[in-house]
């Protein structure tokens, strides 16, 4: 029966991960870009759904509606903003761009956190569930809302393999992350690429933030450990690799909801980091990742 | 004189220092405490990251380490001294620890695990709350002194003898051949210096300075706690400090942090979004001087 609630409560809160790292790592891939400012933008998407779901009285699917929306007016904002006119500046030398980045969006994420937490205090708000009500699955009692958000994520995962392996589009961002100045050859304009990859990023970060909002909730403080955490499920699973971020984030998931029913709640996080650790040292590449 | 500009510059900053307890009050004396203590750990986490090119999200790692273990070995009775120089044993061992496996890995995968190694730091701290005080802080039995000008003192003294040390020793041979490994570990490698030895020691000597400061701070606030010296917000400003004062510069480090405190303390009366401007203006000078303030102020002179 517990190892039925585990294997239940694990699959959502893993396929939450999956769709939050999975954008991530695609920015990675394709653009060479880690987005510190990651956890502010499934942050704010959160906090305006959660805003304009309650406050402003759009309900519940037309605040999740406005979230997913936020979030993909912050993702354009820190790429026009913050990472491309670092990738464009003529004073920072190429050798330093990526330290430059990651200081960028590091300092950009700040900025949206104290900024969220001014506009909308650090107070942890919850969405109202997009669909009320449990269901009993095999005896156990789960919100009808939890079936939900494992099955809106996988959605979300399936429409981005389907687009970027079957669409021609996507052997495009294929491409631009094997070899950017072969595409460049053939007469495609990077920076239109960079914009799609930005605009999908947006998309699942904003939906990442308002599927957390009506799960277990959203605040300006969790910023930084949602970046923390989307960083290490991506690099367990290898940077750039999809699939590797999927299975890092089930690994991830279940190490922490077994660590919460079994052992105690307040050791959650540890067990992750031990993982990660090991495989960092074992594999340094991740499970996935191609060197 | 080669190095003129920077001569000026750091006869400035030393008169201003010394000079500061006949003209500033005891707040702003405070103030400027905090922010040499910073300054020592901006100047730490340069040597490792502008020269050797490794970028350390842990840098609170290490001033964790000291200012826990100097406070640990305080409240078993050991008197300052003592405490400060376990403390900064402690940093160096935890240093060493993470350092030997941590160096086989390179960019993002050598910064997550120092990040790493600074949540875990925090989950121990957490959990084992009945020793360390847990989220509230451990209070420790002595403190430096209670005058605000002697803290001053202690501080202004520690932060000129590490910025000396540190200093001197980017200029060395130790330094340059960091700055070629930060360059091309391949070449470097090549010529014959042995790369791990040299960032192993580099960062021994960064976990030594950041665990005696963080003892230090200890001491001074009387207290140590997540917040103050683990919390990742502290690495944060400490890599903010570094970039916005000009990185491969050492000093730089000082500059910046002493912005950071001084403007986090001037722009109070604007509540909480004192820190959403400093950040903004941290972003700003990454995007259009991205070699610092001293980087800017040393250019014109290194360009002849």
């Amino acid at each position: 029966m517990l190892a039925l609630q585990i294997l239940i409560d694990g699959f959502a809160i893993s396929a939450l991960y999956g769709l939050a790292a999975v954008g991530f790592t695609l920015m990675f891939g394709v653009c060479g870009v880690l987005n510190l400012a990651h956890g502010g933008i499934m942050v704010i998407a959160g906090l305006v759904g959660w805003w304009a779901a309650a406050d402003y009285g759009a309900g519940a699917y037309g605040g999740a509606a406005i979230g997913v929306l936020a979030g993909l007016v912050a993702a354009y904002v820190t790429y026009f903003a913050v990472v491309r006119p670092i990738q464009r500046s003529r004073v920072i030398p190429r050798a330093e761009e990526e330290i430059f980045l990651l200081t960028g969006t590091l300092l950009w994420g700040i900025m949206i956190q104290v900024g969220s937490d001014y506009v909308f205090s650090n107070n942890p708000v919850t969405m109202r569930a997009m669909i009320p009500g449990v269901m009993s699955i095999a005896g156990v009692r789960t919100p009808r809302n939890e079936v939900l958000i494992g099955v809106v994520c996988w959605a979300a995962i399936g429409l981005l393999t389907l687009l970027v392996n079957r669409t021609r589009l996507g052997k495009q961002l294929l491409a631009a992350s094997i070899n950017p100045r072969g595409l460049t050859l053939l007469g495609f304009e990077l920076s239109r690429i960079y914009l799609v990859v930005w605009t999908i990023y947006g998309l699942l970060a904003g939906l990442a933030g308002v599927l957390l909002a009506s799960f277990i909730g959203v605040s300006s403080a969790n910023a930084g450990a949602l970046t923390a955490s989307a960083f290490t499920i991506v690099i367990l699973g290898g940077l750039g690799s999809v699939p590797g971020s999927l299975i890092a984030a089930y690994v991830v998931g279940y190490a922490e909801t077994i660590t919460a029913y079994l052992l105690a709640p307040t050791l959650r996080p540890i067990p992750a980091l031990l993982i990660l650790v090991v495989v960092i040292y074992v594999r340094p590449q991740g499970l996935l990742g191609r060197r | 004189m080669r190095f003129s500009p920077l001569v000026a510059i750091v006869l400035g900053a030393l008169l201003f220092g010394v000079s500061a307890p006949w003209w500033l009050g005891a707040y702003f004396l405070g103030v400027f405490t905090v922010a040499y203590y910073f300054g020592v750990f901006a100047m730490s986490w340069d040597l490792l990251f502008g020269f050797a090119g490794e970028v350390n999200f842990g840098p609170t790692f290490l001033i964790g380490l000291g200012a826990y273990g100097a406070g640990l070995l305080n409240t078993a009775g050991w008197p300052i001294p003592l405490c400060l120089a376990g403390g900064a044993l402690a940093a160096v061992v935890g240093g060493v620890a993470l350092a030997l496996p941590a160096l086989r890995l390179r960019g993002p995968y050598f910064g997550l695990i120092t990040l790493v190694a600074v949540l875990l730091l925090l989950d121990c701290i957490v959990i084992f709350a009945g020793v360390t005080g847990g989220e509230i802080g451990m209070m420790v039995p002595d403190v430096l002194s209670i005058s605000a000008r002697v803290n001053y003192w202690y501080a202004f003294g520690f932060l000129v003898i590490s910025g000396a040390i540190l200093f001197g020793l980017s200029r060395s041979s130790l330094g340059l051949i960091l700055q070629a490994t930060g360059q091309d570990r391949i070449e470097a490698a090549a010529l014959g210096f042995n790369v791990t030895k040299h960032k192993l020691a580099a960062f021994v000597i960064s976990a030594l300075f950041s665990g005696l400061a963080g003892g230090m701070l200890t001491f001074y606030e009387g207290t140590a706690s997540v917040d103050t010296v683990v919390d990742l917000s502290i690495a944060v400003q400490i890599i903010i400090a570094v970039v916005f004062g000009g990185r491969r510069t050492i000093l730089g480090g000082v500059l910046g942090s002493v912005f950071l405190v001084l403007f986090d303390e001037l722009l109070r009366p604007i509540g909480q979004l004192n820190t959403f401007v400093v950040s903004a203006i941290a972003l700003l000078v990454i995007l259009f001087l991205p070699d610092g303030v001293l980087g800017v102020l040393l250019r014109p002179q290194e360009g002849r």
